[in-house]
């Protein structure tokens, strides 16, 4: 190992050989400095996407619903918050609610990350345990969000019109406030909030958004299998709910 | 797995324990464990567990051949483990977990006691790592339970099969702040594969069956059930199935056919191809097949740490570890590659370093069983979900083709091994032993190795001595190298000793512990005397956290704020004031004779070698920095 052997140590010092004393090193870590190094050219973003340095490009974030069927079973909804808060992914909404299948829930989730982000969020719910089926919806989806707003009520006939506007339904009328719920997507709602705040608003509750796939398509992959199996009456035994898992192959 | 002989061995002495020693009476055991862990809620427990001791022996000396039919919950529990193939259990006695205990003691389950909770976690992971199937432990609720959290963390971040047994208040009691309650099922969510909260004695046994299947099943994890004491005690005559995975539950097998066929051609174009193997490959037993798809194509092999041993260190194609503290070489391969085959691995920063400069050039395929690993940290040109052992085998089938659609061989790849070969002598792994400054670690490392047989198995504390074990041991099998890696738990050394010579008893153990990672689980050196454990534990010793100290150093201009611990007990004492065989060694001349001494003892030993305070880790990549400009030295960094 070491060639300049300037000790009594006894120099070509092999080490596994002979007596401790040969095993004696000298020389310690050599090589080329850092600065010395040839280096790669190649470079990846911080996604770990490698990268054309002429063109670097990077993905932006978008909004997009996720639906997930998770068994119903105590402590589902705290697995699923948990596991968005410690993978630090940005969500704007969740919502949890019964489906067709009293032994499963639906979470919907929206969420705003870069399509990297978005699949790793799929990937890490498909991955616990009580959840059945996980997807991303598209942006056909039909989704859902109500709010209830209650504003000051010394205009009734203009927030009357307002609320007509947006399709929306008075629920309470006194002599101060006026409270009024409306439906729609995130944007309409949004609106509905921006037109009401001519009146001051007292206090405001949302659901966050839900959301089903359009037309025939399904929601999850889990349900149009329990549907099917249903429907042709293949079922075997009390059991409902007995979709299998679809974490199969990776999807990119 | 252990051998029939040595079952019969370990039960025997573990029934002497329980009936010959002095101390254990029944009676006074049950009085003394309940006082210990419960105050005023003890009492009517004590009785009960008085009448229950003293009954107990009479028809436990039959021993576990008969074994009686399920009565209650805990009885369910036994023979869930019982089918699970069980046969060594890790834990510490406690209040709400002794309807488990008494549980156990019909059954022909080993119960090996810790000294501390942390430990029947770390001794159970390392057992789990030893065997491929999980290790047990089990601990009662609150205090209990809490020490399990570091080594169920552990587990989690290194996926090492393990299940843990809680004890929890009555149901009833749940939620009202209970004497020794605290929410286990809340504190180990995040960190666990899936946990449970038993709640019904019928079916407790075949939730525990799951919890087991479970972190065996697909990438290994911890799993955790949850037991209350009314469920427990709860009478039932069900006796549980054997194992069953839940039912939504699937773990991939094979790879997606065309996606394998793009892999294979991506390797076969490429002109210098670098296989990463990771702890997945020991995990899924894939070493063989890694092996051989190595070897036939002539690709050099770098591993990560857990993937240590995955591939034998004295082969030519291996270039040992990459990563923060990796060998030069590996990290000039795996910075030049232009075409990554990656197998169960999920690209820690400790192995990549900064994202933007890892294999910057390199087309990546990821074999993972975890889909969720995909494209996590490094994005995945070719994902390939499945066991690494299939996925392997259809990669081997598919480069015959691929070479030909290329027009290649790899044949192309001799330059690149010729390259790699050059890294090697280009940074050889070395140290100085100048005669005026004390023993070096890297040296005893060594010295060890040369004088162990290749199927140790070597544990590890974490820190400087951790690293040292890691690059101056030459490993050649999976399963040999059991450390704390994701984690990082310092104090993991000892225990997993413990855990892996109970798993292998006749197999030679070496334990490398840095001085402050011994001084948080030596007290399970009781445990390797009581059993009788033939484990020797080396502490390279430099009286400091040293990787702390090497920080500081580097990094906080040698402000050494709270890492030297000039104030450390006399190791060799110590270790002889709890029945082992202690050892002083300091000079070269005295390593091969210490050691040897240390080996050939009949029972647990403990070097306390004193090594040089000033030496440290080198090579090393900067957090975050680029592998292929790791320092040699401080002042490179």
């Amino acid at each position: 190992m070491s060639s300049d052997s300037n000790d009594n140590d006894g120099g070509d010092a092999d080490r596994g050989a002979g007596s401790q004393q040969e095993g004696r090193h000298e020389q310690g870590l050599e090589g080329p400095r850092p600065e010395e190094r040839e280096r790669p050219q190649g470079r990846r973003s911080s996604q770990g996407i490698r990268i054309d340095p002429q063109a670097e490009a990077s993905y932006v974030p978008r909004r997009t619903a996720i639906s997930a069927l998770v068994a119903n079973d105590p402590g589902v909804l705290a697995t699923v918050t948990g596991l968005v808060s410690r993978r630090q992914f940005n969500i704007e909404s969740l919502t949890v609610g019964p489906t067709t299948n009293p032994e499963t829930s639906r979470i919907t989730l929206v969420i705003e990350e870069p399509d990297p982000g978005i699949r790793q969020v799929e990937k890490q719910l498909e991955k616990l345990i009580p959840v059945i089926s996980v997807r991303e919806l598209g942006s056909d989806a039909i989704q859902r969000e109500l709010v209830i707003c209650k504003v000051h009520g010394e205009e009734p006939e203009k927030v009357q019109a307002i609320t007509e506007m947006y399709d929306g339904r008075t629920l309470d009328a006194g002599p101060r406030t006026i409270t009024v719920e409306i439906i729609g997507d995130e944007g309409k709602i949004d609106d509905a909030i921006d037109a009401y705040r001519q009146f001051g608003i007292r206090e405001l509750a949302r659901t966050g958004g839900t959301a089903l796939a359009r037309g025939e398509e399904w929601t999850t992959d889990a349900e149009e299998e329990r549907y099917e199996r249903l429907v042709n009456g293949t079922r075997t035994g009390a059991g409902t709910g007995t979709e299998s898992r679809t974490n199969g192959a990776a999807d990119d | 797995m252990v051998p029939v002989s040595e079952r019969t061995d370990q039960v025997t002495s573990t029934e002497a324990d329980a009936e010959g020693d002095p101390a254990a009476n029944p009676e006074t055991e049950a009085t003394e464990t309940d006082g210990g862990t419960t105050s005023e809620a003890g009492a009517g427990t004590t009785t009960e567990a008085r009448v229950e001791a003293e009954l107990e022996p009479e028809t436990g000396a039959d021993g576990p051949s008969d074994r009686p039919a399920v009565e209650t919950g805990a009885g369910s529990i036994a023979h869930a483990l019982e089918g699970a193939g069980v046969e060594h259990v890790f834990g510490v006695q406690g209040g709400a977990i002794m309807p488990v205990y008494d549980g156990l003691y019909d059954s022909a389950l080993t119960h090996v006691t810790m000294a501390h909770e942390q430990g029947a976690a770390h001794a159970a992971d390392a057992y789990g790592q030893v065997t491929g199937t999980p290790g047990v432990c089990m601990a009662t609720s609150g205090p209990g339970a809490t020490n399990l959290v570091t080594g169920i963390a552990d587990a989690d971040m290194d996926s090492d099969p393990l299940l843990a047994l809680t004890g929890q208040v009555p149901t009833s009691f749940v939620g009202n702040d209970a004497f020794q309650e605290t929410d286990t099922v809340g504190v180990t969510r995040p960190i666990t594969k899936a946990n449970y909260f038993a709640d019904d004695s019928e079916t407790v046994g075949d939730t525990v069956g799951e919890a087991f299947a479970l972190a065996e099943a697909g990438r290994q994890g911890p799993t955790l059930v949850d037991l209350p004491k009314d469920v427990s005690v709860g009478e039932t005559d069900h006796e549980p199935d054997s194992p069953e995975l839940p039912q939504y539950y699937e773990v991939p097998e094979e790879a997606d056919a065309a996606a394998v066929e793009e892999a294979a051609r991506a390797l076969a174009s490429a002109e210098q191809p670098l296989i990463l193997s990771g702890g997945g490959v020991t995990k899924g037993e894939a070493s063989p097949e890694l092996r051989d798809f190595a070897t036939e194509h002539g690709i050099p092999v770098v591993t990560t740490m857990p993937g240590i041993g995955t591939f034998p260190e004295d082969h030519d194609l291996c270039l040992s570890w990459a990563g923060m503290h990796g060998t030069g070489y590996a990290n000039m391969a795996i910075s030049h590659t232009d075409c990554l085959l990656a197998v169960g691995t999920r690209f820690d920063d400790r192995l990549t370093g900064g994202i933007e400069t890892f294999a910057p050039d390199a087309e990546v395929i990821h074999v993972d069983v975890d889909p969720a690993e995909i494209s996590k940290n490094i994005h995945a040109d070719h994902p390939l979900v499945g066991d690494a052992g299939a996925v392997l085998d259809q990669l081997a089938g598919a480069m015959g083709d691929a070479f030909d659609a290329e027009d290649s061989s790899s044949e192309a790849y001799a330059a690149w091994r010729e390259r790699c070969t050059e890294w090697k002598a280009e940074y050889p792994m070395d140290y100085p032993t100048p005669d005026d400054a004390p023993l070096k670690p890297q040296f005893v490392v060594e010295a060890m190795c040369e004088a162990c047989p290749e199927d140790t198995i070597v544990t590890s504390g974490v820190g400087q001595h951790q690293m040292w074990a890691s690059q101056y041991w030459t490993f050649r099998h999976p399963r040999t190298w059991i450390s704390s890696h994701g984690l990082g738990t310092m104090g993991y050394g000892l225990p997993s000793a413990i855990g892996a010579k109970v798993a292998a008893p006749d197999r030679e153990v070496v334990c490398f512990d840095g001085d402050g990672s011994f001084l948080m689980t030596s007290q399970g050196l009781s445990v390797a005397v009581r059993e009788n454990l033939d484990i020797t534990v080396v502490v390279l010793n430099n009286e400091a956290i040293g990787m702390v100290r090497q920080w500081q150093d580097a990094f906080f201009e040698r402000r050494r704020m709270a890492s030297e611990y000039p104030w450390l007990p006399d190791f060799a004492k110590l270790a002889e004031a709890f029945g082992a065989k202690g050892l002083t060694l300091q000079e070269y001349d005295d390593v091969a004779d210490t050691l040897q001494e240390a080996r050939e003892y009949d029972g647990p030993a403990v070097v306390d070698a004193h090594i040089d305070p000033a030496e440290n880790v080198y090579p090393m990549v900067a957090s975050g920095g680029d592998n292929a400009q790791f320092a040699l030295s401080e002042d490179q960094l």
